[in-house]
Parts: C-alpha cells; structure tokens; sequence
C-alpha cells in the first residue's frame, strides 16, 4: 500500500477517563498518521477527523465528559467523528450500564448481552468475531466475514444506522453511522490488518 | 480454498492461537518443565512477525519476575504495543493495582497475575473493578498428583499448594478474572499433547474463557484441546519458536477439521 508522508489530515483523538487511547495512538502511527491526543476544545474543532475511544464504563465516562462539556461538544462536531467500543456505545441514546443517559447520536439503545447458551457465548465477548452487511466507504476493501477483535459485556442491536453487523446468538451493530459520526464495537486498533484498512478507510476515505 | 465460510463446529469466537514469549533480561527463553532455559530471539520481533503469520493474540511472561523481586519492564511494553497489531497480555510479578496500571498504560491490552492473586485473592477484584475483567488473564500452574487430583503450584511452579485446580479456577472466576490460562506441569515442554483432563474439566465448569498451556507438539494436539477439552484458545511457545509448527499451517489445519478459527 502506497503511503503519503505529508500529513493532509489533522487528526485528533479525544483524551477522556478510559483505557486505550494509547492503543489507538500507536496503530495510527503503525500505518503512518499522525495524531495528537487532547481534550481542548479549540484543537478538536480545528480538527480534520476526531476519534472518541474508549474501553471503560459507560456512567463513569459520561460523567466525566459532562463535567468538562465534551459531551455538547462531541454532538456539535461538524468533521468526521469515529467512535471506538465505548465510544460508539456513548453516541447512542441509552446504555444499561448502570443506566446511563449517553449523547443520543444513534438512535439506538445499549443493551447487556443475556444468552441464553451461557457455555457457548460467555460475556463479556472477548475475542475475534466476524462482522456482515458492511456499507459505507469505511469498509471499503473489506471482505463480508471479516475477522474483528471484540471486547464487550454490552451491544447495540441492528437499527437504520447500522453499517455493519456481527452475531453473537443473535444479529448485533457492529458498526453504525449518521451524518459526520461513525462508530464501531470492534477495536480496529487491535485487529490486525483489518482494522488498519478500516483505519486508513476513515482517515483517507471518509 | 474459501476461508469465508468457515462457520464451524459452533464456536461463537474463533479458537485462539496464541504463541507465548517468555521473556528473561529483553529477551525470549523457553524452558523445558519451567528449567533449562533456551534463547529464542528478540521479543518485538518475533511477536510482530507471529502477528504477521496469523496469531490471535500474544502472551509475554516475564519468567524470572516473581522470583527476582523484579518489576516486568514497562519499557518493553510500551515497544511492544507499538509494533504489534494484535491484543497483548504481559505478565511475570504482578502483584499490586498499580503494576497493572502501568504496564496498561504502557499498552498491554491484558494482564496475567498468578501467585499474587493466590497469596491475596481480593487483588483479582480490586483489578477488575478499576480496569475491566477483561483485562485479568488469571494464570494457574497446575500439577496432577499420583492420586490423579490436579493441585495448584505457585512461584512457577516450584510451590506446591493443597489446593485443588478446579476449587481455585472458581474461586478466581467469582471474583472477577476475566480468563483462565491453565498450564499443566506434567505436560509443558513434553509436546506430548495438553491436559485434556483437567482442561475439559474447568472449560465446562468454569464460566469464563480457558487459554490451555502445556503440551502442544503436534497439530493434532491442537485439534484434540479445542474439541475434546472445549477449550477457548491454545497457548505454546517452542512448537511456533523453533519452526515445528507454521501457524498458517496450523489454521488451515484445524479448519479443515471442522475447526472455527480466524483467517
């Protein structure tokens, strides 16, 4: 794959209270993008592409991005904003996790996974689970049954704004999008080759 | 060949492949039954390169850590989370909240904790609360004894305890571990196969994932602990080091023996 060096996009990656931020910084430096890691407002509206990640629990995150009004300003974000795990599951309206009011970007609601074959899909999913029905540019290159790296005790389940599904006993969002927002469950940081070209795809193609 | 319909035997996940570092002064060892240490290159390196050939993820063991009072280098860490593309768990003489914090920090997706967590068992829980059980990897060393009962070995295996495998294996369950890497004593560094005994045992009674260790020469043995003992992942390290074993090979085998695995 041909890489450009000059950086054309300027790419911020939102710094809040949840684990692998890191992570996410390091895979684009993999692929050769560079970001900055931040939380000043002006740096974020100034911003090309905005990626909110995040493994962590919902109501503490939510807390901490409305303490410091980065919830109002995630919504107002008018660039290409890609949501990680937690992250797309705080763009939606609901998390049952611990009953958490989230920024209602998706419309759709969080719920916990409850199998029935408690043997054979244990929770949280931990692990690399297929994702199906891929649209948008951001899959572009992807094959359907793909291999992604999940790691999730909660799901969003299918809706209009689903782009990409996965099944875990039953058909979920693997990824969802409106407008400017993209959100995926999987970690594309963590999946391989994968989720580089779905990284690339956001970056360059989006 | 289509790997795209490979929706076999059930599995919800793909069955795991994951080749494990030991780790001693920067650098991979493998020793055979925990002694007789061999070098078997750099750890970035090699990790990157089995991220490459298709592993699901990477285990890297800081062997010498417990014993030597020494702290897993947080520096090593930190390199290796900028090279490699896959999920990581770093362990070796974990045992306080904050170690995990920095080697998460440093990148480490996992964390694997063995005898502390048996010393303080309340240490499981006080991770998993401030990090997420999917982040606690809970190792056990296990050893059957010759009245056929698996026991619980600490300090890599150099400690015997009373206490049963499986009793252990629920207890770190119940208090919140998000993984259980069982390796058994008698069958690491035989390439004899895995424990499928004690394996099975704790994948059907445990409730949370089962990485075995242990054993794995051939790859039939491979096939044998996903089927037979129901495992979720299979972990090994001399087989994948010394070039015994290619891991596309591996996956192709045990995809064609009906076997859920990731291409």
């Amino acid at each position: 794959m041909k890489q450009s060096n000059k950086m054309s996009n300027k790419i911020v990656i939102l710094k809040y209270n949840a684990g692998n931020i890191q992570s996410v910084l390091y895979a684009l430096e993999r692929i050769q993008i560079e970001a900055i890691v931040s939380d000043d407002a002006d740096l974020l509206a100034a911003a090309d592409k905005v990626i909110f990640p995040g493994v962590g629990e919902a109501s503490t995150a939510m807390q901490y991005l409305k303490e410091r009004n980065l919830d109002q300003l995630i919504i107002n974000l008018k660039q290409p904003v890609l949501g990680i795990c937690l992250g797309m599951q705080l763009m939606c309206n609901f998390s049952e996790e611990n009953n958490t009011n989230c920024l209602g970007i998706f419309n759709e609601q969080v719920k916990k996974f409850t199998p029935l074959d408690k043997q054979q899909y244990k929770v949280p999913q931990i692990g690399w689970n297929q994702i199906k029905h891929l649209k948008t540019n951001l899959f572009e290159g992807i094959e359907n049954n793909a291999y992604c790296y999940f790691v999730h005790g909660y799901y969003a389940a299918t809706g209009l704004d689903t782009i990409a599904t996965a099944n875990y006993e039953m058909d979920y969002s693997a990824a969802l999008h409106k407008n400017n927002f993209y959100g995926v469950q999987f970690h594309p940081e963590k999946s391989a080759a994968i989720g580089e070209q779905i990284l690339k795809n956001f970056i360059h193609n989006i | 060949m289509n790997h795209s319909v490979n929706q076999a035997s059930g599995s919800a996940l793909a069955k795991r492949i994951i080749p494990c570092l030991d780790i001693k002064d920067g650098r991979t060892v493998k020793g055979t039954m925990f002694e007789n240490l061999r070098d078997a290159g750099d750890p970035v390196e090699l990790g990157a390169f089995y991220a490459t050939q298709g592993a699901d993820e990477l285990v890297f063991l800081d062997i010498t850590a417990t014993v030597e009072k020494r702290k897993t280098l947080a520096n090593l860490v930190n390199k290796i989370a900028h090279h490699i593309n896959i999920p990581f768990t770093v362990g070796g003489g974990v045992s306080a909240v904050d170690d995990v914090n920095i080697l998460l920090e440093n990148g480490a997706d996992k964390v694997s904790i063995n005898t502390a967590a048996f010393k303080n068992p309340a240490l499981i829980r006080q991770i998993a609360k401030a990090f997420g059980s999917q982040c606690v990897v809970l190792a056990i060393d296990t050893k059957q004894a010759p009245d056929g009962e698996w026991y619980v070995y600490l300090n890599g295996g150099r400690v015997a305890t009373n206490v049963k495998c499986i009793d252990w294996a629920a207890q770190v369950a119940n208090e919140g571990a998000g993984e259980i890497l069982l390796t058994s004593m008698n069958h690491d560094g035989t390439k004899a196969g895995f424990a499928l005994d004690i394996t099975q045992q704790i994948s059907e009674k445990i409730s949370v994932p089962v990485i075995a260790s242990g054993g794995g020469g051939s790859m039939k043995h491979f096939a044998d602990v996903f089927t037979i003992a129901k495992a979720d992942a299979a972990l090994a390290a001399s087989v994948f080091h010394f070039k015994e074993i290619a891991i596309p090979d591996l996956k192709e085998y045990l995809s064609n023996e009906k076997i859920h695995v990731r291409f």
